[in-house]
């Protein structure tokens, strides 16, 4: 189902948590809320929730055309994974997964066979087939996170969301898990809403990001087109590493990788300045280098294991630096 | 321990202040318990037994648990409501309610029992009315019951406040959006999360109810055989020279104490177990 958010906001006293926020979630599509702490990434999401109003206004929330501003969250029916997941300490992973259903009135209550049926099947869905009767705190952070997911997908929600769904892992789980996700999302096709601060972790698994700054949405777009074509300086600095090259009055944006580096001796002076090497890293597939330009401005380089040794630089070398054109 | 240097003593350093912890221990806290004890049983087991028999006393128990058994239940449900709405929702007014709670820690019991007796006593402002419909509240178990009520007031509550807070909102909110109502989410969520601290705040309530003296004291006018409470039948038993008696009586209280220690120590040794677990 898709989600369409209309001109909501969000005030806090003083403080403006949403400000006129629209948004189109497609259907079926993982669409990533990326920004910064405070931008209203997770705000947002718990009004898509039913856990938090907007302000009183003419917006609202609609699922796949029904408007839901008015339903409670008890009734909306979404799937919601909490950043620390808040599985019920006191219940083991198989009443934590059923309890969903065993809250349904008792005209609407699968039979408990069917309950516990339902169970397996999901634990069997999150790979986690035979820890049914553990309690939380017997579980690694990557379990817990995926008992989380059964749970919420128990009552067959009608969208998925979740709050900084990684945030909580180390880094190794967070790689498999995300690629996990990914994989498991094309499964089912929930149509899923997910809040991260993490730009790769945004970039790597959405179909759209959508980037969140101040109370407001800077863009929204495809991984790719955000990525390649960044609507303000605070998205081209907030997607990667990028550097700042004032030229008079003006600030350049180049990202790392689209520098190109030369022998001193094939400089084109239309195209290329002169810079020393300040600095070299190279461990790893990608060497860092970054170079001192004649004013006084340094530039970080991303060039790949090869280039730098065809090149073989040592830090004070005289180099040429390409700044390519940028595509937009 | 010998591997910690950094904070370790010289061994007569060491027995010094073992020996000062122990002295003052047995002197105020081992002592005292001891000499209850020990005078009501100085004239014998009869004399003992007796003094629990004699009906003065048994109305006083049965008295005491009464005020007990109305309060503690009450204040119970009283502490759980204020500490889940304290803690589960923002509101104006909330900060004020917080230092209520605190009010019957911070006055004086005796203050406690006169406010009931100027509200209702028989000059009191509602006073005349009450005494138009007869009905009787100061010097009659209404009362005894409103001065135990307004002390062990804060007990559960503040056992739970601080442990709520901890514990967050989250899991209630996986709930409902799991689509349970409120009475679900309080009674399969909330309630087996708290039964630990609950069982301690009702435990400490129960017994602060029970040995409430200064504002019952009060409002209770000490009709013997009436309205005296389990601690002002000590009193009178003790002003009386009566020794054994009063200290027969004293013994059932500080039952009462050791008791709840000790629950209360298997409920801290549990619950230790229990969050040591957790992470």
């Amino acid at each position: 189902m898709s989600i369409s958010i209309q001109s909501i906001s969000k005030t806090f006293g003083a403080y403006t948590a949403l400000d006129n926020i629209s948004l189109e979630v497609p259907n079926g599509s993982l669409t990533a809320l990326l920004g910064p702490s405070g931008s209203g990434k997770t705000t947002l999401l718990r009004i898509v929730a039913g856990l938090d109003f907007p302000d009183p206004g003419p917006g609202g929330i609609a699922f796949h055309g029904d408007d839901v501003s008015e339903v409670s969250a008890r009734k909306r029916g979404v799937g919601f994974v909490f950043q620390h997941y808040a599985l019920f300490q006191h219940m083991s992973v198989a009443q934590n997964v059923a309890f969903g259903l065993r809250v349904l009135p008792s005209a609407q209550r699968p039979k408990k066979s069917e309950i516990s049926d339902r169970v397996l099947e999901l634990l069997k869905l999150v790979r986690l087939e035979g820890l049914e009767g553990r309690r939380p705190h017997e579980l690694s952070g990557g379990q817990r996170q995926r008992v989380a997911l059964a749970r919420a997908l128990a009552i067959r929600p009608k969208v998925l969301l979740l709050d900084e769904p990684f945030g909580a892992l180390d880094a190794q789980v967070r790689k498999d898990l995300r690629r996990w996700l990914r994989q498991f999302h094309d499964e089912i096709g929930l149509t899923t809403l997910f809040v991260t601060h993490d730009q790769e972790e945004a970039l790597e698994l959405s179909d759209q990001v959508v980037v969140m700054r101040n109370a407001r949405i800077e863009q929204v777009g495809k991984p790719q087109s955000v990525y390649d074509q960044p609507r303000s300086p605070f998205v081209y600095e907030f997607l990667g590493n990028v550097n700042k090259l004032q030229e008079g009055k003006n600030v350049r944006y180049l990202r790392p990788h689209e520098i190109e580096v030369l022998f001193a001796a094939e400089c084109d002076p239309a195209t290329d300045v002169l810079a020393r090497v300040h600095h070299l890293f190279s461990a790893g597939p990608i060497a860092t280098l970054t170079v001192k330009l004649e004013d006084g401005q340094f530039l970080d380089v991303e060039l790949s294991r090869k280039q730098l040794d065809e090149l073989s630089l040592s830090v004070g070398d005289e180099v040429a630096v390409r700044l390519a054109e940028r595509t937009d | 321990m010998r591997h910690c240097s950094a904070i370790s003593e010289s061994a007569w350093v060491r027995r010094l202040l073992i020996g000062v912890a122990v002295t003052i221990i047995s002197v105020f806290l081992l002592l005292p318990l001891a000499a209850v004890f020990a005078e009501a049983f100085r004239k014998g087991w009869e004399i003992f037994l007796a003094s629990l028999h004699e009906e003065a006393a048994f109305s006083a128990i049965k008295l005491t648990l009464i005020a007990a058994g109305i309060s503690v239940p009450l204040n119970t449900l009283f502490g759980v409501s204020a500490a889940w709405l304290i803690t589960k929702f923002r509101f104006r007014g909330r900060s004020l309610l917080l230092a209520l709670i605190d009010l019957p820690f911070a006055v004086s019991p005796v203050i406690a029992g006169l406010v009931w007796v100027l509200l209702f006593g028989a000059k009191g402002w509602f006073g005349p009315w009450l005494e138009l419909h007869d009905i009787r509240i100061i010097f009659a178990l209404p009362g005894i019951v409103i001065a135990t009520m307004f002390v062990t007031f804060p007990f559960v509550a503040r056992e739970l406040i601080p442990l709520m807070e901890t514990q967050g909102s989250d899991q209630e909110e996986a709930a409902i959006i799991l689509g349970a109502s409120g009475w679900q989410v309080f009674f399969r969520v909330t309630l087996p999360n708290i039964k630990w601290g609950l069982l301690y705040g009702v435990l400490l309530c129960n017994a602060r109810a029970m040995g409430e003296f200064g504002a019952v004291s009060v409002v209770s006018g000490h009709i013997r055989g009436e309205t005296n409470t389990l601690p002002l039948h000590v009193e009178v038993l003790y002003n009386e020279y009566q020794f054994s008696a009063a200290f027969a009586c004293a013994t059932l209280l500080a039952f009462l104490a050791l008791v709840t220690l000790g629950i209360k120590s298997a409920v801290e040794h549990l619950t230790g177990h229990q969050s040591s677990n957790h992470q």
